[in-house]
C-alpha cells in the first residue's frame, strides 16, 4: 500500500475511536507540555540571568566575608565580620589587574519624606561603585571621595523611590528625606534598571556614602562586602589571584589556612549558573523520558487491543492479498499518528502554558525551535518503538485463524 | 489446446493434516482432480468432509501436508507468504459465507480493496474499475452506502465485486449463499452463473444444498477427505428460470399489484 493510503486509513481508524485515542494521546501530551512549558522557563531564565550578568558588567568582581570556623554554628555573611576599612586601603594601594574599589554595607528600614513613606534598603558604598556595577545616573551628580571622609548625609535614589516619595511628580534633586531618622539630601538619581531574574525590583535603592551608613545607621566598622572591577574580562582570574593574596596579606593569614573571604569573578557566577542549568537540562530529559515512556506504553496498549479487535478485517485484509508487511505498516502507521498526534498538540499546550506562566507570573521564558523539533522526533520514535509489537502481532496472524476470529 | 481445455488448476495427491495433541485430523486424505478455464465446478459434502480446508489450499490461504497444488502451471507449494499473498490479489477473488465487508466503509471502497494492496492501479484507476466491478452486480445504484444500510443478498453482491474488481483468474465462494434465503440465493446464483456464462470466469463453489449445485457444470462430492464422486452435471439448470419458477412472495399477495 502506498504510505498516503496508510496515513487515510489511520486517520479513519483514528476517527472512529476519538475518545479512545485521545485519552491514548493524554499521556503523549501530558509530556510534552510539560516538558516545552519547562525548558521553556528554564532557557527564558538562563538567558536572562546571562544577560544580566554580563549587564552588570562581567568584570565585576565580588568579595564577601566568610566563616573559616570549621564546624560549629556557621554564621550568614552578614554577621561575619572580617573586611574592613584597612582591606579597602590595601586593595586600592597599588592594584595589578583591576581598577576601581567599592566596599557596601546595606541596612533596611523605612524611608519618610513628609508624608510619603517606604521601606527599602540603603546601601553604603563609594563613589566608585556606580562604575563597578554600571549603573548610570539619569539626573544629578554622584557623591565624592570627599563625601565619604566626612560622612556626608547625602544620597543617590532608584526610580522606585522617587515615585514613592514624590507622588506628585516633583523634581527630588536637593529634596530633604529621612531614613531611619537620619536626613539625607538627594543630589542624584539613577536610571531605570527594572527586575532582575529573581524579581528583585534593582530600582529600589538608595546609595549614600559607605561611611555615612557604617557610623550614622550601623554603628559598624565592617563592610558586608567589596566590589571591585577587573581590568577587563581576560584579567578577571588574574585580579581573583590578586584579591586573595592581598587579602591574605592584610589578614595575617598563615600559610595553609582557609581564606575568611570569598572571591568571585561574574564569569564564574555565569558558569555556576551554566552548570545548574545543565543539571536542570537533564533533569527535564528524565522528566521526558519518563512521561514519554509512560505514553508510549499507553499507546503499546491500546494497540494491542485494537488488532485483536481488527482480527477478523485483518484476515479478510490478507485473504485479498495484503502482506504481512502491509498489515505491520497500517498498524504502525496507526501508532505513530497517535504519538505524533498527541505530540503536536502537547507542544501547542506546552507554548500556551508557557505564555500563561509569562502573562500571569512575568516569569522569563523562550520557547526554542530545537525543543519542538526534539520532542516531535521522540513521540515519533515513542510510535515507532511501542507500536512495533502490536503491529508485528497483526502482521504474523494466520489469515484463516483471523478469518475465523469471532 | 484450445481455449475451452486450457488447465489453470491442477492437484495431485493432496493431503492436509492437523495435529490436535496426540491424535491427527485427516481433513484431506489424497485429493486429486484438474479445472479447466471458464468451469463453473461445485464442491459438496457433509459437515467436516474437508470442503473448506481444500477451498483454503486452492485459494493460497493454506498449503497442504503432501501433494502438489499447480494455479495457472505455477507450483504453489514453493511459494512463500508473501509471494502468496501476491497471488491471491492479483489471481484470485474470494467470496465468504459471512461477507466480511469492512464496517462503516462504503461499497465502493470494499470494493476497491484488493486494488490497494496493487501498486500498479492509481486511484483514478481503482475508483473506475470498482465502478465497473459494482455495475456488473447490479449495484450501480449502491456505490456509497455503507455495509449495515445494506440488505444481506446486496452484501453478497459488494463481495462478488470485490472478488471481481482485479480481474481474478479465478474465484473460490464458501458457501456464499448459506446466509441468505433462497430467492435471495437464486439471485445470487443467477450473477454468478452470469459472470460464468457470460464473462467466462472460472469458479469454484463451496455448497450443502443440491439446488445450489444444480446450478453449476461440475460437482465433486467430498468425504471424510476423499473425493467420492467429480461428475459433469448433464441438466444444468438456469437460476433465472429457477427464480420465476419460486411461489410469489407474501407481498405481492397481500398487496396486489393495481
Ligand atoms: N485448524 C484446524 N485445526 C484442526 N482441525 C481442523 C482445522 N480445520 C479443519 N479441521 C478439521 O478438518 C475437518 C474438515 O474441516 P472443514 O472445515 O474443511 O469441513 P467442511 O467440509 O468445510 O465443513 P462444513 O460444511 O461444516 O463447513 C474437520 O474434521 C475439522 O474438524
Ligand atoms: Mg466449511
Amino acid at each position: 500500500m502506498r504510505i498516503v493510503n496508510l496515513i487515510q486509513l489511520a486517520l479513519r481508524a483514528i476517527k472512529r475511536n476519538k475518545m479512545r485515542a485521545f485519552l491514548t494521546m493524554l499521556g503523549i501530551i501530558i509530556g510534552v507540555a510539560a516538558v516545552i512549558a519547562m525548558v521553556a522557563i528554564g532557557q527564558g531564565s538562563k538567558q536572562s540571568i546571562q544577560s544580566q550578568l554580563s549587564g552588570m558588567g562581567s568584570n565585576m568582581i565580588v568579595i564577601r566575608p566568610n566563616s573559616n570556623i570549621q564546624g560549629g554554628a556557621r554564621l550568614d555573611n552578614t554577621t561575619v565580620q572580617t573586611l574592613t576599612e584597612p582591606d579597602v586601603a590595601a586593595l586600592e594601594k597599588d592594584p595589578q589587574y583591576f581598577t576601581a574599589v567599592s566596599p557596601q554595607v546595606s541596612s533596611r528600614g523605612q524611608v519618610i519624606n513628609g508624608p510619603n513613606n517606604w521601606t527599602t534598603n540603603i546601601q553604603g558604598v563609594s563613589p566608585d561603585f556606580l562604575k563597578i556595577r554600571s549603573w548610570p545616573l539619569q539626573e544629578g551628580v554622584n557623591f565624592t571621595q570627599q563625601d565619604v571622609k566626612t560622612s556626608a548625609k547625602v544620597c543617590l535614589v532608584g526610580q522606585t523611590i522617587v515615585s514613592n516619595l514624590f507622588p506628585d511628580g516633583s523634581d527630588p534633586i536637593g529634596k530633604m528625606i529621612r531614613f531611619k531618622n537620619i536626613p539625607f539630601k538627594i543630589i542624584g538619581v539613577l536610571s531605570k534598571k527594572g527586575e532582575n531574574t529573581f524579581g528583585q525590583d534593582q530600582d529600589d535603592v538608595i546609595l549614600a556614602p559607605v561611611t555615612t551608613v557604617q557610623k550614622r545607621i550601623l554603628a559598624t566598622i565592617y563592610y558586608q562586602t567589596i566590589f571591585a572591577s577587573a581590568l577587563d574580562e581576560k584579567s578577571t582570574d588574574k585580579a581573583v589571584d590578586e584579591i586573595t593574596n592581598v587579602l591574605r596579606a592584610s589578614h595575617k593569614l598563615p600559610p595553609g589556612t582557609d581564606d575568611d573571604f570569598t572571591v568571585r569573578s561574574q564569569a564564574e557566577l555565569i558558569n555556576t549558573f551554566t552548570a545548574t542549568s545543565q543539571i536542570l537540562t537533564i533533569l527535564l530529559a528524565v522528566i521526558a523520558g519518563i512521561s514519554l515512556i509512560v505514553g508510549g506504553i499507553g499507546i503499546m496498549n491500546i494497540m494491542y487491543v485494537s488488532v485483536t479487535e481488527r482480527t477478523k478485517e485483518i484476515g479478510l485484509r490478507m485473504s485479498i492479498g495484503a502482506r504481512g508487511i502491509d498489515i505491520l505498516m497500517q498498524f504502525l502507521v496507526e501508532a505513530i499518528l497517535i504519538s505524533v498526534t498527541g505530540g503536536l498538540i502537547g507542544v501547542a499546550f506546552g507554548i500556551a502554558a508557557t505564555k500563561l506562566v509569562t502573562i500571569f507570573l512575568h516569569w522569563p521564558t523562550l520557547v526554542t525551535q530545537a525543543s519542538v523539533i526534539l520532542s516531535f522526533m521522540v513521540c515519533f520514535i515513542t510510535g515507532v518503538f511501542f507500536g512495533y509489537y502490536p503491529a508485528l502481532k497483526a502482521s504474523k496472524l494466520d489469515p484463516i485463524e483471523a478469518l475465523r476470529y469471532e | 489446446m484450445n481455449k475451452e481445455n486450457s488447465v489453470i488448476l491442477d492437484i495431485r495427491n493432496l493431503h492436509r493434516e492437523f495435529k490436535m495433541g496426540e491424535e491427527t485430523v485427516k481433513a484431506l486424505n489424497g485429493v486429486s482432480f484438474t479445472i479447466s478455464k471458464g468451469e463453473f465446478v461445485t464442491i459438496m459434502g457433509s459437515s467436516g468432509s474437508g470442503k473448506t480446508t481444500l477451498l483454503n489450499i486452492l485459494g493460497c490461504l493454506d498449503k497442504p501436508t503432501s501433494g502438489t497444488y499447480l494455479l495457472d502451471g505455477i507450483d504453489i507449494g514453493k511459494l512463500s507468504k508473501t509471494q502468496l499473498a501476491g497471488y491471491r490479489n492479483r489471481k484470485l477473488g474470494f467470496v465468504f459465507q459471512s461477507y466480511n465487508l469492512l464496517a462503516r466503509t462504503s461499497a465502493l471502497e470494499n470494493v476497491e480493496l484488493p486494488l490497494m494492496y496493487n501498486k500498479d492501479f492509481s486511484a483514478k484507476q481503482r475508483k473506475e474499475k470498482a465502478l465497473k466491478a459494482l455495475e456488473a452486480v447490479g449495484l450501480s445504484q449502491r456505490v456509497h452506502h455503507l455495509p449495515n444500510q445494506l440488505s444481506g443478498g446486496q452484501q453478497q453482491r459488494v463481495a462478488i465485486a470485490r472478488a471481481l474488481v482485479n480481474d481474478p483468474v479465478m474465484i473460490l465462494a464458501d458457501e456464499a449463499t448459506g446466509n441468505l434465503d433462497t430467492r435471495t440465493s437464486y439471485e445470487i446464483m443467477m450473477l454468478v452463473q452470469e459472470l460464468n456464462d457470460v464473462q467466462g470466469k472460472t469458479i469454484v463453489f463451496v455448497t450443502h444444498e443440491p439446488d445450489i449445485a444444480s446450478f453449476s457444470k461440475r460437482t465433486i462430492t467430498l468425504k471424510d477427505g476423499k473425493i467420492i464422486k467429480d461428475a459433469v452435471n448433464t441438466n444444468v439448470q438456469n437460476a433465472k428460470e429457477s427464480l420465476a419458477s419460486l411461489p410469489p412472495i407474501d407481498e405481492e399477495i397481500t398487496n396486489p399489484v393495481t
